[in-house]
């Protein structure tokens, strides 16, 4: 990838506490147009609260944050999305209660009407919803059903096409096919391509490494909070992406006990 | 922006999964259900057991003036509920609001339209301080709406005393807005002339003098119909409707998704607080004297006809159009006993016993319809 241009977010040294807990302990990332980067790590490496941050869901304890090369703080998920970051969080950010159409504009309803007469545009809503559900390959059988009716996998895709739509420039992806079908799966490794070829960076959490290398042009591992490592794709090879991911520990001898299919 | 514009497959509209959703799982689905059966049942028990004149015009407008200064609390309610929220001291922002509208009136002497305004400005104060309190601490707004159900109580009582020079009561209002151009917005009957029209065509009741037994419509049950169309609209039709019901079901997730959710529940608080303030200010110039017992329980009348409407007491769902008819059942049936030989205090029990019911039908409504696991 080329150095030469401004990366659409970057960080550096970014610090996160919780009280006492210290979940990022200066981390350092950039994603620039048209790249996917993989954001890798062992459960509680701290992925999701590095996502988090730069979606404006908390504010960072300290460290420097850019957007286009200007420093920004975010007062909130309203302020990321404004400026064109929109995220699939880890536990999809879906009422159960509400449908899917409501959930899917959730904070970004189209608008009908004058002043004072300004209200939903509902027959859109619903068009575009259903249309955008069908792109990912899911038939929404109504898209005034309640998002608590569907199943995992099905609000899983609500969530994704939901950020694939709204996204302008840049995409955070956090482990978006925990729950999907191979079908699905294979539907979203596709949408970050056709994504990124548009000219976002996408960031892309995930724990297959075959999903990361499929897709991935960058490499980024976090481990304990800190970053290991930046590589890319020409720098590394699967296997090794594989250790590193694990946090370091050897994976050879646990996948020869289990008969060396992980 | 979207992929929409790449691909351009025909999109199926029909799913053999889907049975065709009848009108009756339609109906089945909306929150209001509950009500509107409740409101059916209560009109026929009074059919059956009241005396007729409970249901001629005079009899109607008997028991929808109490529903409406009930009904426009409830709706209030409802909308904060929806929200996720409770408000406990609503009643007594009935009786503070009464305070500061009548105190304006008669003791500082200001014009009506400047003694709403007070009335207002102190009313979005406490909206805002409840709200505030409730997320800068993250308590439960069940409690610190309790305390102000408390000192606003309190705050009345000293401060009626300090207006009135020693009493629990405050007088001379109706004289204060005598000929003022905005009186008839908040008090007395709306379209005397189309009821005197009416009589004289014979299409209503008379007296024996030929004027009509009913003046107009108590300009209460306009405020209650007119904010009832317009908090449904508000709630089914746009984005701050779209918001609350967000805000409600997972504060969470709703900020995640770039709702607002503290400049939400903050306008909630002041909106309910803005319910309470109109009712003040309707039932202040109807009596013409404010008191300390003025709203008293009516937090808990309002949360009960804004559940038995069909809001979930955790929040995310409901109706506002529920709450009017909730409290339309309960008007009802206050003012319905009156028309019976049966005792008029089996209210309250008829209130527990309505309010049971509804929380347990509500529930079962929700986890068949929305398919909760
Ligand atoms: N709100 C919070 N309060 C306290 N500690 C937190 C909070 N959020 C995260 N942590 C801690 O920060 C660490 C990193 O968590 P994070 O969710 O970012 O991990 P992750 O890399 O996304 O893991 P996974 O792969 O399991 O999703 C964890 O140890 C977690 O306990
Ligand atoms: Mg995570």
């Amino acid at each position: 990838m080329s150095t030469s241009q401004t990366p659409l977010v970057e960080v550096r040294n970014l610090v996160k506490h919780f009280g006492s807990v210290i979940a990022l302990n200066g981390v350092s990332m950039s994603v620039n147009h048209n790249e996917v980067l993989c954001l890798l790590g062992d459960n509680g490496a701290g992925k999701s609260t590095l996502i988090n941050t730069l979606a404006g869901v908390h504010k960072p304890t300290s460290g420097d944050f850019l957007v286009d090369g200007q420093p920004r703080v975010f007062s909130g998920p309203r302020d990321a999305l404004d400026a064109g970051i929109a995220t699939v969080y880890q536990d999809l950010a879906m009422i159960p209660l509400m449908s899917v159409t409501r959930n899917f504009f959730m904070g970004r309803e189209p608008l009908i009407g004058f002043g004072p007469f300004k209200r939903m545009n509902m027959d859109e809503a619903d068009n575009v919803t259903r249309d955008e559900m069908h792109k990912i390959g899911i038939d929404v059988r109504d898209p005034q059903q309640a998002v608590g009716t569907l199943s995992g996998g099905e609000r899983q895709c609500v969530a994704i096409a939901r950020a694939v739509y709204f996204g302008a420039k840049v995409l955070i992806l956090d482990e978006p096919t925990s729950a999907l079908g191979v079908a699905q799966t294979s539907m979203v490794l596709k949408y970050i391509n056709q994504v990124r070829a548009k000219g976002l960076g996408v960031i892309f959490i995930t724990h297959n490494v075959r999903h990361a290398y499929a897709v991935g042009n960058r490499f980024t591992v976090l481990n304990r909070g800190k970053t290991l490592g930046t590589y890319a794709k020409n720098e590394i090879g699967i296997d090794e992406l594989q250790n590193l991911m694990a946090g370091g520990k050897e994976l050879q001898s646990l996948s020869e006990e289990l008969g060396g299919t992980i | 922006m979207t992929l929409a514009n790449e691909q351009n497959g025909s999109v199926a509209r029909s799913d053999e999964r889907l049975k065709k959703v009848s009108t009756l799982t339609a109906i089945l689905r909306r929150p209001e259900l509950g009500a509107v059966a409740g409101l059916v049942l209560v009109t026929i028990f009074f059919l059956l057991t009241a005396n007729p004149a409970m249901f001629t015009l005079a009899g109607v407008m008997n028991f929808m003036a109490p529903a409406a200064q009930l009904g426009i609390l409830a709706i209030g309610a409802a909308l904060l509920m929806i929200g996720g929220e409770f408000d406990l001291s609503i009643g007594s922002m009935v009786a503070f609001a009464g305070l500061v509208f009548g105190t304006a009136l008669v003791v500082w002497q200001v014009p009506l339209s400047v003694a709403i305004l007070v009335a207002i400005a102190f009313a979005v104060f406490i909206g805002i301080t409840n709200a505030q309190l409730t997320m800068r601490t993250g308590l439960p707004s069940f409690i610190v709406t309790l305390a102000f159900l408390f000192i606003l109580r309190g705050l009345t009582l000293v401060g009626l005393k300090w207006a009135s020079g020693g009493a629990t009561q405050l007088r001379g209002m109706k004289e204060a807005v005598a000929g003022s151009p905005l009186a008839p917005l908040f008090s007395g009957d709306a379209f005397p002339g189309l009821f005197t029209w009416l009589a004289q065509a014979g299409i209503i009741d008379t007296f024996p003098n030929g004027s009509p037994r009913v003046s107009g419509i108590p300009v209460e049950i306009l405020w209650f119909i007119a904010i009832a169309l317009l908090a449904t609209w508000i709630l089914l039709r746009t984005r701050f409707g779209n918001w609350i019901f967000a805000s409600g079901g997972d504060p969470r997730a709703a900020r995640k998704s770039g709702v607002p959710v503290a400049r939400v529940k903050t306008t909630l608080f002041v909106v309910t607080a803005l319910c309470a303030t109109l009712v003040a200010i309707l039932t202040v110039l109807d009596a013409g004297s404010t008191d300390a017992r003025r709203g008293f329980q009516k937090e808990f009348e309002a949360i009960i006809a804004a559940v038995i409407g069909g809001c979930l007491l955790t929040g995310g769902y409901g109706s506002a159009i529920g709450a009017f008819f909730g409290s339309i059942v309960f008007g009802m049936v206050l003012i319905g006993l009156t028309y019976t030989s049966i005792d008029q205090d089996w209210y309250l029990v008829f209130l527990g016993g309505m309010l049971l019911t509804a929380v347990v039908f509500n529930n079962v409504i929700r986890k068949r319809v929305t398919g909760e696991r």
